[in-house]
């Protein structure tokens, strides 16, 4: 009889080591928080104020036309993830209470897919992204903020849609699985970040999530929710998020590229600058927004020299993302003859820098 | 050990004798587990938490954890429905009354068979249907002290609330011990677009537990095991039919308010205001289109006015209205705030019916197919052809009822089983007669005191007549005939017809009165809120919840003389007021009595948007003055009991 009876004893035996060790970890979180003085309750009110439903272009078969952001300055900059819902000219913004504002892209960090919007509001309520110490997180090696597997979070995020005017973005629960540098793909791509990321116990890889906030008990931010992706090996739908340090690391190379640098003339002054003398043939403009794709590299060119090559996709000039053909003609434009040029491109699923040296004039021969 | 699951070992080893050394077997293999399961438990322990002292406090939150998640266990019930599948419910009551899904029980049809957690299989037999907010009720029968969960309230629950579902996903439970998934409520007062016109669910709760196919009408529990709704559906879209944390709930406070019409057998409608609205560009929620036939245009609503508040609750945007609606049952009355030009107007709507009941008919018998939602999603595709449909729609189903349910279903019209109306008419009947013991003698009743100024009034009502004094003059009507003739007095809207309809239920009970059915709950307005205008009073609304504060009560439903009449009875049995509609589609004319020990002290009269009179009631007088010699002076105040 003990023979049928085992495996169900064995298994209770396990759940009983199980409960042990979550009960030890429960009684931890539970003192903390009653140390802090927050119901978890109170710590979901608390970020959702912080998190923004973003709609924009989409809404067609597959393609979301809604995302999720996070207010990061008072002054109303917003960090989400770079997707299509950002590849429109209208992208509205909605706050936990009803406030509707138009925003404005920044830029963005094609490497960690990263954008920064920007809202025309005041005292807003929002999370500050920590100031990254470089070297001391390179030496700890650990993407820091206090965040370990086990470390329990909730998830805030407008998935599905679900939440429209003032209804608040919907909230899970999970805890950190693990820290592992992210190996994904989506569709035949694979993802550029190589990074670290959190793994999640929840399933936050939904429709509309990514961008979300990731917050642990205490109500500190701890990361950015990622877009959906594929586990490259398994081709499992991955849930993770974007660790705070590297959200901030994006943040911070945008507003300096952006801000300070080439952001300043508008894209739609000058005219477009002719691609030609840098040994660069994009693919024809026929469409609106035409993907800048290298059709091909001339010999012996500074883009040859580069490193260039013929179906490489243009994502970044000098920092800042270019989502189309006639928007790399415009960034350059917007650069002085002898700027340094420097481009980034995907090539088989990963980033690629090339260095153009300095940008020759328009219609001279390189 | 489980002695279930050793009888069934037992039963498989016997016939093959080799029990004796399997059992020595296990012994050893058992130790070894034993001692390697400990082991690796001591080194953790050890190794990473030196001392595991679980705070007490820890202890007793994970005991009531454990406490609550057994209760809602005992009340999950698993529904079979056959080969269409099944799904899960939760009972609510000890004599066996359990809320589902629509969506489940539609296969089943009107018998079906449900299990519980004691590994114990139960007929259940439907009883009412709201098609419309996917919520049907069933009654499970064997026993009158089933487990059962309480309802919560659910305007309470917060995002972040822990919460566990107990149901039956993928039918796994073959010993219908419920599966459970825990998680935090993600969401509250969400809207799920229907499909077409029914599975809509409004005001909802949205849970990060995982809902899978199967957990459909099972109980969404609190940390204290009490109901907060009844999962249904779950946003799926890309990843296939299975959680992806994302579940919704429909909300307790919305199956309470449908629950006495379900337990009245009735197919039930929801409500619609007969207007619809739209943000205006300042944001406000604002009228874009209103029916004249509505009652809340006769009650001042017109176009372009903007609408603050219903049923106590606060419209912001478009949303928040179809959430408030979605949740309430067709014929409520619930007060709708709403302003023009500044002036602040608050008053009481009665709401029509979303669909026809023929419609209605349709849906359930499969006729209408329902569309699933594209990204909400239902264990089952309803309305399958060739189903025998839950509903009667007139003709009886060709449904083999089990000798346990034989006399528990009854179809007809309108209704999704009409025995249960019978039950439902029949117990508050009982409380009618206990409540007021009038002396079913033929002597007229008199009704006497004084109207609100200090005029005395005068009312007697008799198997042939019914006459009132006013100091505007005597109205009478002949109670032996039709009563819709004419109103009378002029401007009650019909008193006295409604006084010989009450006097009537009073003496002789429902089955006097003509076609009688319980029509189910609504909230009674002991104060009502002024009609007309009511200038600065702020925009502060009644409690929350839908309720507003108000109590639910049994409402009787008559169609007799032509006239079509509702009773509202208190839980004590006491008659709290009669509407009555002499023709339909007008407003009804409305009597409120106070409650006194005997008979009322007071009554209230309105027609319309104006009250009619207010009545203290000093006296009833229900003998013949002249007849036995004791009882010559059987006057009795109002207050001190007749008879």
């Amino acid at each position: 009889m003990r023979t049928c009876a085992m495996p169900e004893t064995l298994t209770r035996g396990a759940s009983l080591l199980a409960f042990v060790v979550t009960a030890a970890i429960g009684a931890v979180a539970l003192l903390g928080a009653v140390a802090w003085g927050a119901t978890p309750e109170e710590t979901i009110a608390g970020g959702a104020r912080r998190v923004v439903k973003l709609y924009g272009a989409g809404g067609v078969r597959g393609l979301e036309a809604y995302q999720t952001g996070i207010l990061v300055s008072p002054q109303g900059h917003i960090v989400t993830v770079l997707s299509t819902v950002l590849d429109s000219d209208g992208i509205d913004c909605v706050l936990d209470d009803g406030r509707r504002y138009p925003a404005t892209l920044l830029g963005a960090d094609p490497r960690r897919e990263l954008a920064v919007l920007s809202i025309a509001g005041e005292d807003l309520p929002c999370y500050e992204l920590p100031m990254v110490d470089e070297a001391a997180s390179a030496q700890a090696g650990t993407p820091g903020g206090g965040v370990f597997p086990g470390t329990r979070v909730f998830a805030l995020s407008n998935l599905f849609g679900v939440a429209v005017g003032d209804e608040r973005v919907s909230a899970q629960h999970g805890v950190i699985s693990s820290i592992v540098p992210l190996e994904a793909r989506r569709g035949a791509h694979e993802a550029p970040y190589r990074g670290n990321v959190y793994i999640l116990d929840c399933t936050t890889s939904n429709p509309g999530s990514a961008g979300g906030a990731l917050i642990d008990w205490r109500g500190r931010l701890v990361g950015m929710l990622g877009k959906e992706l594929r586990a490259t090996a398994t081709g499992v739908w991955l849930n993770y998020a974007l660790p705070v340090d590297e959200v901030a690391r994006g943040y911070r190379s945008v507003l300096g590229a952006g801000v300070d640098g080439a952001m300043a003339p508008s894209e739609t002054d000058g005219l477009p600058y002719d691609v030609a003398p840098l040994g660069i043939v994009l693919v024809p403009d026929l469409l609106d927004k035409t993907p800048p794709f290298v059709e091909s590299i001339r010999d012996g060119s500074v883009a040859a020299a580069a490193g260039l090559r013929a179906d490489d996709l243009l994502v970044a000039v000098n920092g800042r993302s270019v989502a189309s053909r006639s928007a790399v003609q415009q960034r350059l434009a917007a650069l002085a003859d002898g700027d340094p040029v420097q481009v980034t491109v995907i090539r088989d699923g990963g980033i690629v820098e090339c260095d153009l040296g300095p940008k020759p004039r328009a219609g001279g021969k390189p | 050990m489980n002695s279930r699951f050793l009888r069934r070992c037992g039963g498989a080893r016997g016939p093959l004798g080799s029990g004796g050394l399997s059992a020595r077997t296990g012994v050893i293999v058992w130790g070894v587990v034993w001692r390697v399961v400990w082991g690796v438990a001591m080194a953790l322990t050890a190794g990473e938490i030196p001392a595991v002292e679980i705070p007490p406090a820890v202890r007793a939150a994970e005991r009531a954890r454990i406490e609550a998640i057994a209760r809602g266990s005992r009340a999950a019930v698993a529904i079979f429905a056959g080969e269409a599948g099944g799904g899960s419910g939760v009972l609510v009551s000890a004599d066996g009354y359990a809320l589902t899904n629509f969506h489940v029980v539609q296969p089943a049809g009107v018998a079906m068979k449900c299990g519980l957690s004691d590994g114990r299989l139960y007929d259940a037999v439907l009883v009412g249907l709201d098609p419309t907010g996917d919520v049907a009720l069933v009654k499970l029968v064997g026993r009158d002290d089933f487990p059962f969960a309480e309802l919560a309230d659910s305007d309470l629950v917060e995002v972040g609330d822990f919460c566990f579902a107990a149901g039956n996903p993928f039918l796994l439970a073959t010993d219908f011990r419920p599966s459970i998934s825990a998680g935090i409520v993600s969401g509250t007062r969400r809207y799920q677009f229907p499909a077409g016109t029914i599975l809509e669910y409004a005001d909802c709760l949205q849970v990060d537990a995982a809902i899978n196919p199967g957990n459909s009408g099972g109980g969404l529990f609190d940390a204290e095991g009490r109901v907060i709704g009844v999962n249904g559906r779950a946003s799926f879209e890309k990843r296939g039919r299975v959680n992806v944390g994302v579940g919704y709930a429909i909300s307790s406070n919305q199956l309470r308010q449908f629950l006495g019409c379900l337990k009245g057998g009735r197919l039930v409608d929801h409500a619609t205001l007969g207007a619809t609205v739209a943000t205006a560009d300042d944001g406000r929620v604002v009228v874009s289109d209103i029916l004249e036939s509505s009652d809340a245009y006769r009650r001042g609503l017109r176009y372009d006015d903007e609408v603050v508040s219903l049923a106590g609750r606060p419209v912001r945007t478009v949303n928040a209205l179809k959430n408030i609606l979605g949740t309430l049952p067709a014929g409520w009355r619930v007060p709708l705030v709403y302003r023009r030009a500044g002036r602040r107007r608050e008053v009481l709507v009665r709401l029509a019916g979303l669909h026809t009941s023929g419609e209605l008919a349709k849906i359930v018998s499969g006729g209408a197919e329902a569309e699933t939602p594209g990204e909400g999603g239902e264990e089952k595709r309803p309305g399958r052809p060739g189903d025998p449909g839950p509903h009667g729609d007139g003709k009886k189903p060709e449904v083999d009822i089990p000798p346990a349910l034989a006399g528990l279903y009854e179809p007809r019209n309108g209704f999704t089983n009409f025995h249960f109306n019978a039950v439902e008419l029949d117990r508050v009947a009982r409380r009618v007669a206990a409540r007021h013991p009038f002396p079913t003698g033929d002597a007229p009743w008199v009704l006497s005191g004084r109207l609100e100024k200090g005029q005395p009034f005068r009312i007697e009502l008799s198997d042939q007549r019914a006459t009132i004094d006013l100091p505007t003059g005597t109205s009478s009507l002949d109670a032996t005939g039709e009563l819709d003739a004419t109103p009378a007095p002029p401007g009650s809207g019909g008193l006295l017809a409604a006084l010989v309809l009450w006097r009537r239920l009073l003496r002789e009970g429902p089955a006097t009165l003509g076609r009688t059915t319980y029509w189910g709950t609504v909230p009674h307005w002991s104060t009502e809120p002024p009609t007309g205008a009511q200038a600065g009073a702020g925009d502060q609304t009644a409690a929350p919840g839908t309720r507003g504060g108000a109590p639910l009560v049994d409402v009787l439903d008559t169609a007799a003389a032509s006239v079509e009449g509702r009773f509202l009875v208190a839980d004590d049995g006491f008659v709290l007021g009669i509407d009555l509609w002499p023709t339909p589609d007008a407003d009804p004319c409305e009597v409120r009595f106070s409650p006194g020990e005997g008979g009322p002290t007071a009554m209230e009269v309105r027609h319309g948007d104006e009250v009619f009179g207010r009545f203290r009631i000093e006296r009833i007088d229900v003998e013949a003055p002249a007849g036995d010699g004791q009882d010559n002076d059987a006057e009795t105040p109002a207050d001190g009991g007749t008879t």
